[in-house]
C-alpha cells in the first residue's frame, strides 16, 4: 500500500478537450453488465427466465391430451397454452425484471453511485432496454422451439408472424417502461420481488393463462381487461390458434386494435409515470 | 499554478421542514490540500457534501466546485470529479476485476485499472465477486471506482468507519499518495486522530455551520494554549497552567538542582479536548433528533 505513489500512473495536467466516450457504447457495455449480474442471480434466472419455459413444460406434458373447448371449437391444449406463457414470459422479462431490479439498485445505492460518475441518463436507461430485449429474445425462441418441437402446435403464416412481432415489441416496451414506474412502490429492495410477484401472478390467473379466457367469470374478464397481461395472450392467440378459435373470445373476435390501443395506453401512462417518479435515491436519503 | 479554490461555498442552507441541516456554513478548498470536516452526527457533514456533490440541491447560498455549480452538472463535471460514499452494499455479483474496467469506461483518461486495483492492495481478490469482499476491501474498491477516472478533486464520506487500525494505517497511506499526486480531496470523518494525520486543514461543524478551521496542529488555537505543567513535590502531585511554562520549567529545575524534577510532564490539550471543548453542548435545534449522539460517544468511537 505505501507504494501507491509509484504504482498508480502519475496524472498529466487537466485536459477539458478529452473526448467523453460516447452513449451508444456506453449504453452497450451497460447491457453486457446488466445481463452479466442478471444470470449470476440464480433466483431471477429460475422464476424469470425459466419460469415460461418450466410452466410450458410441466403444463403441456401433464395435459397432453386435453383440448381447450366450449363444445363449439375445440384447440390442444399445447396451442391453447403457448399465447398465454409466451405473454407471460413477455411480462416477466420486462416489468417484473424492470420493477425488481431498479428498487434493489436503488436500495444498495448502485443507481446513486451510478448518478455520480458521467455516465449519460441515455446510456443507463438504453442498457436496461438492452438487456430486456436479450431476455425476452431468448426466452421467446427457447419457448417457440419447446413448442413446435415437443408439443406439435403449428407454426404461424406470415401474417401470424407480423401480428406476433408488433404484439411482443409494443407488449416488451409497455412491460418496460410500466415496470421502471412500479420500482418506486416497494419500499426496500428486499421487499421487491415480494411486492412485484403477486401483481403479476394474480394476472397470470385472471387473464386466460393458466386457465382458458373463455372459462373465467365474467368480472374477472372484466378486471384482466383492464391490464396489458390479457390483451397481450390474446393478440398471441389470434397468432398461434386456427381462425375458428376466435370464436372462444368474449368479443367472438381477436380485437387487435384494441389490443394495440390498451398497449400503447399503458405505455403512455407508464412513460408519464415512470419519467416523473424515477429516483436515483431511496426516499429515507433526503 | 492553479489558484481557483477546488471547492468555495458561501452561506450555504439546505433546511428539512423546521430542522436546519445546514445553516449559514462557509467553506474553501484549496486545491492540492487534504480538507476533513469534522463533527458530530446530525452537524450536517453528510448533507453538505452531497449538495457539493451534485446528489442534492441547495436552499440558498453559493457553491462552485472546480468552477462549477454542481447544480448545473454536467457528464464534463462528473468526470473531473470522484465520489466515494457514505457505505455502499450494491453490484455484490459482480468481481472487482469487471467492476473496476466498466467504470474506467465511463471516464475520457480513466487510469489503468490493473495497476489501480494493485494499488489499492486488491490484486489477490481481483477475481473474486464484490459481496464476499471484507469491508476494508469493500472499502478500497470504492476509493478505487472513485478514483478510477482521474478526479481533480475526490470526496469521501466517513471513509474509515469499520476499519480494523491496520487496514486505516494502510488507507491513510494511499490518501495521502493521492494527495502527493495533486489530487485534492474532501474528507468527512468522526475520527480525530484521521483528521490529524491526514488533513491539512481542518475545520469543525456544528449545527450546520463552521465553528472552527486551522491546521489540525492550531485548531482551537492549540499551539498557543495554556499549558499545564505538571510534577511530583512532597510526595503530592502538583498542577499549574501556565501561559509561559518554559519559565516554571526552568524554575522547577533551579529548585531541585541538581536532582531531576520528579515526574515533570509538560501537557497541551489534545485534538480532541480543544474537539470536545467546540462540539462540547448539546446541539441546539436538533431535539428529536434520534441521530444525534452526545460528543463524548462521538470521540470515544
Amino acid at each position: 500500500m505505501s507504494t501507491v505513489t509509484s504504482a498508480v500512473p502519475s496524472p498529466v495536467p487537466a485536459p477539458h478537450h478529452d473526448r467523453l466516450p460516447p452513449t451508444l457504447r456506453l449504453a452497450v457495455a451497460r447491457a453486457g453488465i446488466e445481463l452479466k449480474q442478471f444470470f449470476r442471480e440464480r433466483d431471477a434466472v429460475v422464476f424469470i427466465f425459466a419460469y415460461p419455459i418450466i410452466m410450458m413444460a410441466i403444463f403441456a406434458t401433464v395435459f397432453d391430451t386435453e383440448v381447450q373447448s366450449d363444445g363449439t371449437v375445440a384447440v390442444p391444449f399445447a396451442q391453447y397454452f403457448l399465447p398465454g406463457i409466451l405473454a407471460t414470459g413477455i411480462m416477466l422479462t420486462s416489468f417484473q425484471t424492470m420493477a425488481i431490479d431498479l428498487a434493489v439498485q436503488r436500495d444498495t445505492g448502485a443507481l446513486k453511485r451510478l448518478r455520480g460518475t458521467p455516465l449519460p441518463v441515455t446510456a443507463f436507461f438504453l442498457g436496461k432496454v438492452g438487456q430486456v430485449l436479450v431476455n425476452t429474445g431468448v426466452q421467446v425462441a427457447l419457448l417457440l422451439a419447446l413448442a413446435f418441437i415437443a408439443y406439435d402446435v403449428p407454426v404461424p403464416d406470415a401474417a401470424g408472424w407480423l401480428t406476433f412481432a408488433w404484439v411482443l415489441v409494443l407488449g416488451t416496451a409497455t412491460g418496460t417502461v410500466c415496470g421502471v414506474a412500479f420500482s418506486s412502490v416497494p419500499r426496500t429492495g428486499r421487499s421487491a420481488s415480494a411486492v412485484v410477484t403477486p401483481v403479476v401472478l394474480v394476472l397470470q390467473f385472471i387473464s386466460g393463462v393458466f386457465f382458458a379466457f373463455f372459462a373465467l367469470p365474467s368480472w374477472m374478464q372484466t378486471v384482466a381487461s383492464l391490464f396489458p397481461l390479457k390483451w397481450m395472450a390474446q393478440g398471441m392467440r389470434s397468432v398461434f390458434l386456427p381462425d375458428a378459435a376466435k370464436a372462444l373470445e368474449p368479443a367472438g373476435s381477436w380485437e387487435l386494435g384494441t389490443t394495440a390501443a390498451i398497449l400503447g395506453a399503458w405505455l403512455i401512462a407508464g412513460l408519464l409515470v415512470g419519467t416523473r417518479t424515477f429516483r436515483w435515491r431511496r426516499r429515507d436519503d433526503g | 499554478m492553479n489558484t481557483t479554490p477546488a471547492v468555495l461555498v458561501r452561506d450555504l442552507h439546505k433546511h428539512y421542514g423546521a430542522k436546519r441541516a445546514v445553516d449559514g456554513l462557509d467553506l474553501t478548498v484549496h486545491p492540492g490540500e487534504i480538507f476533513a470536516v469534522l463533527g458530530p452526527n446530525g452537524a450536517g457533514k453528510t448533507t453538505t457534501i452531497e449538495i457539493l456533490e451534485g446528489y442534492r440541491d441547495r436552499d440558498r447560498g453559493e457553491v462552485a466546485v472546480l468552477g462549477v455549480d454542481p447544480q448545473r452538472a454536467d457528464r464534463r463535471w462528473r468526470s473531473r470529479i470522484g465520489i466515494v460514499l457514505q457505505s455502499a452494499d450494491d453490484q455484490a455479483e459482480l468481481t472487482v476485476r469487471e467492476l473496476v474496467h466498466h467504470v474506467a469506461l465511463y471516464y475520457p483518461r480513466p487510469r489503468d485499472p490493473e495497476q489501480l486495483i494493485d494499488a489499492v492492495g486488491l490484486s489477490a481478490k481481483a477475481s473474486t465477486r464484490v459481496r464476499q469482499l471484507s469491508g476494508g476491501q469493500r472499502r478500497r474498491l470504492d476509493v478505487a471506482l472513485g478514483i478510477v477516472g482521474r478526479p481533480e478533486l475526490l470526496f469521501l464520506d466517513e471513509p474509515t468507519t469499520g476499519f480494523d487500525p491496520e487496514a486505516r494505517r494502510s488507507f491513510w497511506e494511499l490518501l495521502l499518495g493521492l494527495r502527493d499526486e495533486g489530487t485534492t480531496i474532501l474528507l468527512t470523518t468522526h475520527y480525530l486522530d484521521e483528521a490529524e494525520h491526514l488533513a491539512d486543514r481542518v475545520a469543525v461543524v456544528r449545527d450546520g455551520r463552521v465553528v472552527a478551521l486551522d491546521a489540525p496542529a492550531a485548531l482551537g488555537g492549540r499551539a498557543t494554549h495554556e499549558a499545564l505543567v505538571r510534577w511530583q513535590e512532597d510526595g503530592v502531585t502538583r498542577e499549574r497552567r501556565t501561559p509561559t511554562p518554559t519559565a516554571l520549567v526552568g524554575e522547577l529545575a533551579r529548585r531541585f538542582a541538581p536532582d531531576e524534577v520528579p515526574g515533570l510532564a509538560v501537557l497541551r490539550p489534545t485534538l480532541e479536548d480543544v474537539y470536545l471543548e467546540m462540539v462540547g453542548e448539546a446541539p441546539r435545534a436538533s431535539a428529536g433528533d434520534t441521530t444525534v449522539s452526545t460528543p463524548l460517544e462521538e470521540a470515544v468511537r
